[in-house]
């Protein structure tokens, strides 16, 4: 039975998922607080290492979420429903390859539905950054702003951003470098 | 090799060689398929890139079945999208299972908090990416910015959201909204 409601909620995932990786991200907030079967937080962590393994994000995330759930059975059966739609569509779309892609219509529909994308790829962002920037049990015990900032977290958000962004010598880098610098920092600084 | 375990393998180098999917993934292809292979050319390859990005799912895999259903017909179409999951399959699990079972270690939740702050920031930094190319003009900038707000304060699932405004692009777009 939960390997069927895996599979059932991953294909909803791969269906209604428009614009690569990133863009499975609300689908699995989404799930997290629907089912409980994991956490924000681990999916927080789920994103670091799909980032920094080989393969495609949203197959990584799949996986990883399929695993916790339900073991091994788990991750291939999550994987497998969120292909399946792509798979369905794409063996359709071939067969009209020219037509699909100068359609009107299709284009239409994606004029409303890239950026509803990014909105939702940043509510997904804005949820990691609640739980890793800010502490609200802390805030809600105490009632002090001063405990709400997680000051060492803001302080490194800060300066990744900067080399993320702005240094021109580390902005090109591949993410997996500041996902491993920001470990160590991490460790060294009891975060 | 059989033309299905040829697909197979070749895809699944794809897969271990791509970090990060979606344009990471373009020179890789390019190499293995068009040059290597000659499954399909470059052009092809741009064509089936677009067009993945125009259908629901991840971009990698809608190649992946485009290049194997060319080849090899619907079998072919199914054993190139499992090649190309199938490294991710073995390597998560694995890292998985070994999370899983040091997750409680002090030094590896130090390490785990810190990584969330830099998933943040590379969130961020591909929504300004994603931003540059989906908002072109003031309609897209309010469908944007009320997805945003309506999903951080609502509980609805985004699958509404999705409906919604692919129907309303098509509504603007008729209308005459949509600005060139």
């Amino acid at each position: 039975m939960m390997l069927l409601r895996l599979f059932i909620e991953f294909f909803k995932t791969g269906l209604f998922s428009v614009g690569g990786g990133m863009a499975t991200l609300p689908f699995l907030y989404a799930m997290s607080e629907k089912t409980g079967w994991f956490t924000q937080a681990q999916l927080a962590d789920m994103i670091a290492v799909s980032e920094s393994t080989p393969g495609p994000i949203g197959v990584n995330m799949a996986t990883y979420v399929g695993y916790i759930t339900a073991g091994i059975p788990g991750a291939v059966i999550a994987t497998i429903g969120l292909i399946t739609p792509s798979v369905i569509v794409i063996l359709i779309v071939s067969r009209f390859l020219q037509q699909f892609r100068r359609n009107r219509y299709v284009d239409a529909a994606f004029y409303g539905l890239r950026p509803c994308s990014v909105g939702l790829i940043a509510a997904a962002g804005f949820l990691v950054l609640k739980i890793s920037l800010l502490n609200i049990p802390a805030f809600s015990s105490s009632g002090s702003l001063a405990d709400l900032f997680n000051l060492k977290a803001i302080v490194l958000a800060a300066v990744l951003l900067v080399l993320t962004r702005f240094v021109k010598k580390t902005k090109g880098l591949h993410p997996i470098w500041f996902i491993l610098a920001s470990a160590a920092i991490g460790v060294m600084f009891s975060f | 090799m059989n033309i299905l375990a040829q697909l197979f393998f070749s895809f699944a180098k794809v897969g271990v060689m791509t970090f990060g999917g979606g344009y990471a993934m373009l020179p890789v292809l390019q190499r293995e398929v068009a040059e290597n292979k000659h499954w399909a050319t470059d052009e092809e390859l741009m064509d089936y890139y677009a067009v993945g990005q125009c259908t629901p799912g991840v971009i990698a895999v809608n190649t992946a079945t485009f290049v194997g259903k060319k080849e090899a017909g619907i079998l072919g179409g199914i054993a190139a999208t499992l090649g190309v999951v199938f490294p991710s399959l073995v390597i998560i699990t694995v890292i998985a299972a070994v999370l899983t079972g040091f997750a409680d270690i002090a030094a590896v939740k130090s390490a785990f908090a810190a990584i969330r702050v830099c998933v943040c920031v590379l969130i961020f930094n591909s929504v300004v990416k994603l931003w540059k190319k989906a908002v072109t003009d003031k309609a897209t900038i309010f469908m944007c910015l009320a997805v945003f707000v309506l999903s951080v304060f609502l509980d609805v699932s985004p699958i509404v959201y999705v409906l919604v405004c692919a129907a309303a692009g098509i509504g603007l777009t008729q209308a005459g909204v949509r600005e060139k």
